[in-house]
């Protein structure tokens, strides 16, 4: 079976919700929504406290190159522009709209993946706000437009779904298969590749066989079953599993002539073609055993936490851990009072305290499980003894940067040390060295 | 709804292993030994297990207090050095002097360079090296109990034999561990008037009923060297269990084989008797128990092979062509200083990196 080296198996718990089908909750009475939903600048407001905007209408523009446009989630009215928690930058500046009683769409034009040429696609993909929606919301727009000298030849759709607990992406394929294969279809297309390659955990065999089913009219489209391990959806895992191909230290995807986008991503990239619809909404699992009932909702970009927590049956009283997306690389939330699901949320999961790893780090025993289990063939235990004793440099040399913060190697420790955070310290500080060298040179000058 | 939740980086799950864990996992890994030697030498294996172990636990704690440390008796590290030293001493010597290389073990070659993790050594195998140094007159004789009989001589050919050099080298071999006995005999084939008796003696020593023999148990040794078989089982518990790495075992071992069957014989090359190194002497002890030590062995897949080839050459030579008769313990503790080194130049290339 296709894989690549290293990683881990933990526990799935995806049964709590793979049998869920997708729910569209009813809409919110007001949505919060961040101007930061996405990996580079935050958006720009353009309507301002009162204004009246509709479903799918622009409320914050690109500021910049690699940024995006966020949309009203709902039809009312703005009814403030204000600090409020967020799921990852832990505060954030969002716009606040109550909904009045109908739901009126915007209008944008709509397309078919035969009329929709390359720069109407991308000006919609643009237009629509579209992101990463595995959790990394990196712009799909700026993705999906490679400078000319790159060739590209394969769009890989990540349906790995690695992330233990979460099964929106499952549902997803297997309820909108038709549109996801579209999706495809549209991106390979309009970016000049030959094929579009879905990869799926064989842990999904009805996805697998939906999205076959799908993809089987149209000739470039393939599917492929991946092996069931952690990090399988990591971007250059998935690129290696599948074609082989390894992305060069500190290159991207396009270095090997692939971009990689997620199913959700092509899910929404069919509904701003087909159907005109902005990004303003997305596929969420809420689960894990702190629940007292598990759900997959589609659910409108602003909503809260807390509501779907409650929706999808509550809490239970032995809850200690909220975390925003998967467990292995999900952000742990201080509350769910006002914090807006976002375009990167894949997962809402509620752990008990009984569940809670104990963090008590002791003296690293050299067993080298970090170093057996690094899907990049790093040496994560030298990586963290060389930041602790602040030899950032050296941590460079041994390719700190290069680790993607799986988090593998923290999940196998016996010895229970925080790599990954140790790992980011150090990233951290290299890029502080390098700011200052840059800066030095340019006094030089 | 709970006001705060607990919040911590990622990842937010872990597998259920600690370093206690992995420490009393390794130690049960040693118990069908344990058990064996019980029945081989009865309670005596008791008393020195309780004194190495106990040396070892005061120690761990005396030295705790001392730094100012937690006390940490309960993750196992200790106890397991404790229990390490036990099999490294033949049952006959003084609890006093187990205690003691049991406390060097610990207080010297443990703590001293920082505690668990950061010492450059074995500490059970620093403890036994400590001993061999300090009493070599208790460290390598006073075989008992299974020791006798191992080798079937023929007693005729002893009985006939009128020079009193060929009696007493008869009884020295027949007093011996098997290691021993090869050492003698081999020094002796130089000697014309024991030649013949030597030659005799090596072929009864790899013959396959003194493999059998030397498999089951039925040989003299120290307290873990003469339980291949139950070490063997416990090896490979950890194996499966994941609690040492193959490639030690299997590199360590392989190496041992394969030289001496090609340089182990007395008729040239290729004449060796590979099992009877595989099942004598410390070899399966160290192999599966104090060269895959994690603390003390490479962190890389590539590096652990070194590390184990290294033991297994450094082991056969001592064997053969060295002063002592057996070289496990010394192997491992030689390649113990080159594990940083050997970590060093063994880094992976990783993912995607191009190689300059």
């Amino acid at each position: 079976m296709l894989t690549f080296k290293g990683g881990i198996h933990p526990p799935e718990g995806k049964a709590l919700s793979e049998h869920k089908p997708l729910k569209r909750l009813s809409l919110p009475d007001k949505v919060i929504i961040p101007l930061s939903q996405h990996i580079g600048a935050p958006a720009k407001a353009v309507v301002q406290v009162g204004d009246e905007v509709l479903t799918g209408q622009k409320i914050a523009e690109a500021a910049g190159t690699i940024s995006a446009n966020i949309h009203s989630s709902v039809t009312g009215k703005v009814i403030g522009i204000g600090e409020f928690p967020h799921p990852v930058a832990g505060r954030g500046t969002a716009v606040v709209i109550e909904r009045s009683g109908e739901d009126r769409f915007f209008e944008y034009p709509t397309y078919t993946v035969e009329t929709c040429g390359r720069e109407d696609f991308l000006k919609i993909v643009a237009e629509m706000g579209i992101v990463g929606l595995g959790g990394a919301t990196f712009p799909t727009h700026v993705k999906l437009s490679p400078p000319s000298w790159k060739k590209v030849d394969t769009v890989i759709l990540n349906g790995a779904e690695c992330e233990p607990y979460l099964t929106c992406d499952d549902r997803l394929m297997q309820e909108e298969s038709r549109k996801i294969a579209l999706g495809l279809l549209l991106m390979v297309k309009n970016t000049g590749a030959e094929t579009g390659i879905v990869g799926i955990e064989h842990n999904k065999p009805e996805a697998y066989e939906k999205m076959k089913e799908a993809c089987a009219p149209y000739k470039e489209l393939k599917v492929a079953l991946v092996k069931t391990k952690y990090p399988q959806g990591a971007e250059k895992q998935l690129i290696d599993s599948l074609t082989r191909r390894k992305v060069p230290a500190g290159g991207l995807p396009l270095d090997v002539g692939i971009i990689v986008q997620n199913v959700g991503t092509a899910f929404a990239v069919y509904e701003a073609v087909y159907e005109g619809k902005p990004l303003i909404e997305r596929a969420v699992t809420v689960s894990g055993e702190g629940m007292k009932d598990t759900a997959n909702f589609i659910t409108r970009i602003g909503d809260t936490y807390e509501r779907l927590i409650d929706e999808a049956g509550g809490m239970k009283e032995e809850a200690g851990c909220l975390i925003s997306g998967g467990p292995m690389m999900g952000f742990a939330q201080v509350t769910a009072r006002q914090l807006p699901v976002i375009k990167g949320t894949s997962g809402i999961l509620l752990f008990t305290r009984k569940q809670l790893p104990g963090y008590e780090e002791s003296p690293c025993i050299s067993c080298g499980a970090c170093v057996s289990v690094c899907p990049m063939k790093l040496l994560p235990t030298q990586l963290v003894t060389l930041v602790k004793n602040k030899r950032f440099e050296e941590a460079g040399e041994m390719n700190i940067n290069s680790c993607i913060e799986c988090g593998s190697c923290a999940y196998v420790c016996p010895s229970r040390i925080p790599l990954v955070q140790y790992v980011r310290l150090g990233k951290g500080a290299l890029r502080k060295i390098s700011a200052r060298e840059r800066a030095k040179k340019e006094e030089a000058k | 709804m709970a006001e705060k939740f607990y919040v911590a980086t990622s990842p937010h799950i872990k597998k259920n292993i600690s370093v206690t864990k992995v420490m009393w996992l390794v130690i049960a890994a040693l118990l069908p030994a344990y058990i064996h030697t019980v029945f081989l030498f009865g309670m005596t294996t008791v008393w020195v297990s309780l004194a190495a172990v106990g040396g070892a636990l005061v120690s761990e704690a005396f030295m705790q207090l001392l730094f100012k440390k937690k006390i940490t008796l309960y993750d196992g590290s200790a106890f397991l050095t404790g229990l390490l030293v036990a099999f490294n001493v033949p049952p006959t010597i003084a609890l006093w002097k187990v205690a003691l290389g049991s406390a060097f073990a610990i207080i010297v070659a443990k703590q001293l360079f920082g505690g668990l993790g950061y010492n450059i050594f074995n500490p059970a195998l620093a403890g036994r090296a400590f001993l061999m140094a300090s009493y070599p007159a208790d460290m390598t004789s006073g075989w008992s109990a299974p020791a006798n009989g191992f080798l079937s001589l023929n007693p005729a050919a002893s009985q006939a034999a009128a020079d009193p050099a060929v009696v007493k080298f008869l009884d020295s071999v027949t007093s011996a561990t098997p290691l021993n006995a090869l050492k003698t005999a081999r020094a002796a084939l130089n000697d014309p008037g024991l030649e013949d008796q030597a030659r005799h003696v090596i072929g009864e020593l790899f013959s396959g009923e003194s493999v059998i023999n030397a498999f089951l148990g039925k040989v003299g040794g120290c307290l873990g060297e003469t339980t291949a078989l139950f070490l063997l089982i416990g090896g490979l518990f950890l194996l499966v269990a994941k609690l040492a790495d193959w490639r030690v075992p299997a590199g360590y071992l392989g190496t041992v084989a394969l030289l001496a069957w090609a340089f182990g014989g007395i008729d040239g090359l290729f004449t060796g008797e590979p099992l009877f190194h595989l099942f004598t002497g410390g070899l399966m002890l160290g192999a599966f128990f104090m060269a895959t030590d994690m603390v003390t062995s490479p962190i890389t897949a590539k590096g652990r092979w070194i590390f184990a080839v290294g033991c297994g050459v450094l082991t056969f030579t001592i064997r053969m062509w060295g002063g002592y008769p057996e070289g496990v313990s010394y192997s491992i503790l030689l390649m113990n200083i080159f594990v940083p080194l050997i970590d060093r130049y063994t880094v992976p290339v990783s993912f995607g990196e191009v190689k300059s």
